[in-house]
């Protein structure tokens, strides 16, 4: 009996400090199948890090989700082209009224969704119309500005907006614009109806997703017939998959240092861009000490932001000032503002009377975030500060401590989504606590203005952030794949929220 | 023997009772919240608050756990919070993965270790039985994750002989599937072997020393015939418990294997599972593991009466 009990006990221990343990690794799954069928030479194995919880990106968070399906099964009517200019899709061409309060969208005749119906304008105004009442993420907020939809013809809708957007026409190449059918969203958790040139085969889940060529695709037919989206948490062993040809692309390098296996080897081609995941140490601006800009700018000038690079990302990245990735319109190079000088750290310390303040940097537990940590606390330590370094299980633990409750002096976390510097510094309630009605106002008068005062305003907008050291910007991801020599297609640079396969061939 | 076995049934159900409230507490306890990580960093307060309420997360605890456990008695596990599709299928799908992994890797086990074991025993005066001692010392102070990253790393990236990762279900592709499965198998087995062998080792080494053992060298049976007839079956019954302990060992094990070799088993689905704080998933696959350790202890109970019936009379 005695023994029956501690044999329990000790079973009951293991499984609760493995779970202990694994609860400090992020992420989700991985694995592996056969190749999928079909001609090997039109099969195409990309290697990815982050599964899909679900299929349903109306419902779950995530940027997994659109990496697989926007451009391939959904397509939108407008979409995002690789030097991020907004092209044509389902709408052939839209017009804008002067008062930049109307499009008018002239759409495809021939599209049909993977179900067999016809896409339509009905189908058009239904997608739009239920981001506002079905959808659940906080992406749904793009179409707050949308004030009637109305379908002119099977061919033609007419958007308008409560006031002028320039925003929202982007946002329509996101995943908020991908276009349903009306009677294909029964079951988008497993089952996505979409018009695009790829249609869902096989996810065999905690392994991987296939998508096969969509044969009566209404565009160009993509090269390959088969692709397979394989996920992998390990980035060792998502590297040994590329080596021991289990698949034919590294979607996102994982490990930059691993990357000289591959430079030198002559079978292997290594892309390298920029992305828009910016790596931000954030300060907590509604908190003292980071009430006091002398206090923030101290933070910056202490940062050798090349060396801190060059230690915790391999090198590899784009050194940037501000939270504008150099592929958006408005980017100016603002890296000259905060120059590292350690003699300017320590005087706007003393002079703020906060040497010695103890400062706690809460950071998720990511690689690139923890690597980082380290080196920010003893580059700030050198300039006087003291520094407390937490690591917090990503995404639950950091998401409750530093998101929602704000309990941090300072975090790293690389803010992915194109376009945000609005969503991480446009609203005081924002983790990042910054409240600045010159940066809102800039904001603002960007989205409602023309081309041109967007242009002005979001400069204007940038620079304002990063001379109010809001934040540091410690630097820019890279854009990093590694491919099978032979695959062309693949993009320099990641503009979009999606691995667009349409591009893609094997020569 | 009646007796024996409702004996042994009471304290079956017992500690699945305190496993439950275990494993319950455990999981309300877990910092994070649920709800925020599947709506993501931008969701609205209002939209998290009512989500939480769909998972039923606002009602008091003890009332969750009487549903979760009622469920589980009903064999009705519930729905993934993060997926939202049905639990049961999902374990059964994984436990497919896990159970070739673990039973190949048991196989393995026992294959090495009974007769490596009974000749270090018979040799413990030898030098071979020594160096014998001494490797199996080592292969116990490797973790099998270590194991698996050398094997990967010698026999996949160097060698090309074997995939370094995956999982191929045998009815797809049986030959890519005993490939794939050669080497996490091994890493398993070899680490669990090398736990055995010292098991076997000792018990042997205490059968040796048996009156009944020098009666059949007397009778001229040479050692290794001799512990074949007369020893084996005594020495069994400590190795049959240790075999008993292992097999959580090696489920617990199989976790991390499956992360280093790529492999979409129960540890995998439990890895997410906690990372997404799909509270649900993870209470029902931890349950399933302490249900079929208890299980296996269970039966492991009721095996020594089969390999020793001086256990029958019920003392011990």
């Amino acid at each position: 009996m005695r023994h029956q009990l501690t044999r329990t006990a000790t079973v009951l221990i293991a499984i609760a400090s493995t779970l202990a343990a694994t609860s400090c690794a992020a992420g989700s799954s991985t694995a592996v199948t056969s190749k999928g069928s079909g001609d090997a030479n039109q099969t195409l194995t990309v290697g990815l890090a982050a599964e899909p919880a679900s299929l349903d990106f109306t419902k779950t968070d995530g940027a997994a989700i659109p990496q697989v399906l926007l451009y391939n099964v959904y397509d939108g009517l407008v979409k995002l082209n690789n030097s991020g200019e907004i092209t044509p899709d389902l709408a052939t061409a839209w017009k804008v009224s002067t008062d930049r309060l109307t499009y008018t969208f002239d759409l495809v005749k021939d599209a049909k969704f993977s179900n067999g119906q016809t896409f339509s304008a009905e189908d058009a105004a239904f997608s739009i119309n239920r981001v506002k009442t079905d959808w659940t993420i906080s992406l749904k907020k793009s179409m707050d500005v949308v004030k009637e939809v109305k379908v002119v013809s099977p061919t033609q809708l007419q958007v308008t907006l409560s006031k002028p957007s320039n925003n929202w026409l982007y946002s329509m190449t996101s995943r908020v614009g991908a276009m349903f059918s009306k009677t294909g969203v029964a079951n988008l958790a497993t089952a996505p109806i979409g018009t695009g040139p790829y249609t869902l085969k096989n996810w065999n889940r905690g392994d991987s997703i296939t998508l096969q060529r969509n044969d009566s695709y209404w565009g160009k037919k993509p090269f390959f017939q088969t692709v397979n989206f394989k996920y992998f948490k390990d980035p060792t062993a998502l590297n040994n998959a590329l080596l021991t040809g289990t698949i034919n692309v590294i979607g996102t390098v994982q490990a930059p240092e691993s990357l000289a296996q591959f430079t030198n080897n002559p079978k292997y081609d290594v892309i390298q861009g920029t992305s828009n995941g910016e790596v931000v140490l954030s300060f907590n601006n509604s908190k003292a000490p980071f009430t006091d800009k002398r206090v923030r700018q101290a933070v910056r000038y202490a940062i050798d932001h090349k060396a801190l690079m060059d230690t915790c990302w391999a090198g590899r990245g784009t050194l940037i000032g501000s939270m504008v990735p150099p592929t958006d319109p408005w980017y100016e190079d603002l890296t000259g503002l905060y120059p590292y000088d350690l003699a300017k750290a320590k005087s706007l310390l003393q002079e703020a009377g906060k040497t010695g303040v103890t400062l706690r940097l809460r950071v998720p537990n990511l690689p690139y975030a923890v690597s980082c940590g380290q080196v920010v606390k003893s580059q700030l330590e050198q300039a006087g500060f003291k520094v407390q370094l937490d690591q917090l299980e990503f995404p639950a633990a950091w998401l409750t401590t530093v998101f929602t409750n704000a309990d941090y002096d300072m975090s790293i976390i690389s803010h992915v989504e194109p376009r945000d510097i609005g969503t991480v510094f446009g609203s005081p309630s924002y983790y990042t606590r910054y409240n600045n009605p010159a940066f809102q106002q800039a904001l603002t008068a960007a989205d409602q203005g023309t081309q041109a005062q967007q242009l002005v305003e979001m400069k204007k907008a940038a620079r304002l952030l990063s001379e109010d050291a809001a934040a540091d910007w410690l630097f820019l991801q890279p854009n990093l794949m590694v491919a099978d020599k032979g695959i062309t297609g693949l993009p320099k640079n990641a503009i979009a929220e999606s691995f667009d396969l349409s591009p893609l061939a094997r020569a | 023997m009646t007796l024996r076995l409702i004996e042994r049934i009471a304290v079956l159900a017992a500690s699945l009772a305190v496993s439950s409230i275990l494993v319950f507490g455990f999981m309300s306890v877990l910092p994070g919240d649920p709800a925020r990580v599947a709506l993501g960093v931008n969701a609205s307060d209002q939209s998290v608050a009512s989500l939480r309420a769909e998972f039923g997360l606002d009602r008091p605890l003890v009332s969750q756990y009487f549903s979760w456990v009622g469920g589980l008695l009903r064999l009705h596990l519930g729905d993934s919070y993060i997926s939202r599709a049905p639990i049961g299928p999902q374990i059964a799908d994984r436990l497919q993965v896990t159970l070739w992994l673990v039973i190949t890797s048991m196989v393995i086990a026992v294959l090495i270790a009974v007769p490596i074991g009974s000749l270090m025993a018979v040799w413990h005066r030898r030098i071979s039985g020594l160096v014998l001692s001494a490797a199996s010392q080592v292969g116990v102070a490797i973790p099998a994750f270590l194991a698996g990253i050398l094997l990967i790393t010698v026999f996949a990236v160097h060698l090309g002989w074997l995939p370094a990762n995956g999982w191929t279900p045998p009815a797809q592709n049986p030959a890519m599937f005993l490939k794939q499965l050669a080497l996490p198998a091994l890493s398993l087995g070899l680490v669990q072997a090398a736990v055995l062998t010292r098991y076997v080792r000792s018990s042997v080494l205490d059968v040796l020393r048996e009156d009944y053992m020098r009666t059949a060298r007397a009778k001229g049976l040479r050692p290794m015939p001799a512990l074949l007839r007369h020893g084996l079956r005594n020495a069994s019954v400590p190795v049959v418990t240790v075999l008993g302990l292992q097999l959580a060992t090696l489920l617990i094990g199989a976790v991390v294997v499956e992360r280093v070799f790529v492999i979409p088993g129960l540890g995998s689905l439990l890895l997410d599972g906690v990372s997404s704080r799909d509270l649900n998933l993870v209470q029902d696959v931890v349950m399933f593991l302490v249900v079929a350790v208890l299980l296996v202890n269970f039966v492991v109970d009721l095996l020594y009466v089969v390999i020793d019936p001086r256990m029958r009379a019920g003392g011990r």
